[in-house]
């Protein structure tokens, strides 16, 4: 069983939240856009052109990441509203802070007891590859790499216990 | 079924067209479709005009989707419109107050097609 209070009795996030943050995302990306996310067969990093971020407020202090290349936010898009990507252009920023916000919240629903005790904030996106970041995490991520479209996405945690 | 009037609140205009292509694919005829980006707005555009059924997100910057609830209850226009929250925030909790405050229906995010014509169709036809 996944508690929430694993982290803070260790200050590690568990090993054992990875498969539930895979598989919040793959379905996340399967029902929104039906498509199924690959394992890659090596991890190769995303370009990060595009993260988008969502707070995790309550017993569960964080911040989850998507961060992807421009590329796959166009396609993500494209998908989500059924529409060609050069239609779908101007909608980057929203689709992937929406499939941010639905695996930070598909993800803590797997946690027993989170549900009810962590909220989520409202989506951040920002775009660019210069930048640095500091989470104020104490736990280091958790990330996942995997392809969409035989491009990598990357989904991470971070927590603060 | 008749033609139905929606209202979509909700702070992502992707997700206000996944909402309304949702409601489409659930063999709903819709005659009009109007949206918010929040509470403030949705209850904005109800002052205007009717419509036979309101979907909200919860979680929206301004005014969220259980204040928006809250406050629909003094809107004349609103009166007896069933309101279907669609959210990520999928705890119990929140679905008993979006319930006890008014809500119909709840749907939690990711979703299909299929599961907004089982919550959404009931209440249009009177069944729920």
């Amino acid at each position: 069983m996944k508690m929430a209070n694993d982290v803070t009795k260790s200050n590690e996030i568990p090993q054992s939240w990875l498969p539930l943050l895979d598989l919040a995302a793959r379905e996340v990306f399967d029902i929104m856009l039906g498509c199924k996310l690959e394992s890659p067969s090596e991890v190769v990093p995303p370009t990060t052109e595009f993260t988008a971020m969502v707070g995790l407020a309550g017993e569960l202090c964080g911040l989850l990441t998507l961060r992807c290349s421009s590329q796959s936010a166009a396609l993500i898009a494209s998908k989500m509203l059924g529409v060609s990507v050069s239609q779908a252009d101007e909608q980057m920023w929203d689709a992937i802070g929406e499939i941010a916000n639905m695996i930070a919240g598909n993800f803590k629903n797997k946690l027993t007891g989170m549900g009810e005790r962590c909220v989520l904030s409202v989506p951040t996106v920002i775009t660019g590859s210069d930048y640095s970041f500091r989470s104020m995490s104490n736990t280091g991520p958790l990330e996942v790499t995997l392809l969409f479209e035989g491009s990598p996405v990357s989904v991470a945690v971070e927590v603060h216990s | 079924m008749n033609k139905v009037r929606a209202l979509i609140v909700d702070d992502s205009s992707v997700m206000r067209k996944i909402v309304e292509r949702s409601i489409r694919q659930a063999g709903i005829d819709l005659s009009e479709v109007r949206e918010a980006a929040n509470g403030a707005e949705g209850l904005g555009a109800l002052q205007e005009s009717a419509v036979d059924l309101i979907l909200c997100d919860i979680n929206m910057p301004v005014m969220d989707g259980l204040e928006f609830l809250r406050q629909l209850q003094s809107i004349e226009n609103a009166k007896g419109v069933p309101v279907v929250m669609i959210t990520t925030e999928g705890s119990e909790s929140h679905v008993v107050q979006a319930l006890s405050i008014g809500a119909r229906g709840y749907i939690r995010k990711p979703f299909t097609p299929e599961q907004v014509k089982e919550h959404v169709v009931p209440l249009l036809e009177g069944k729920k």
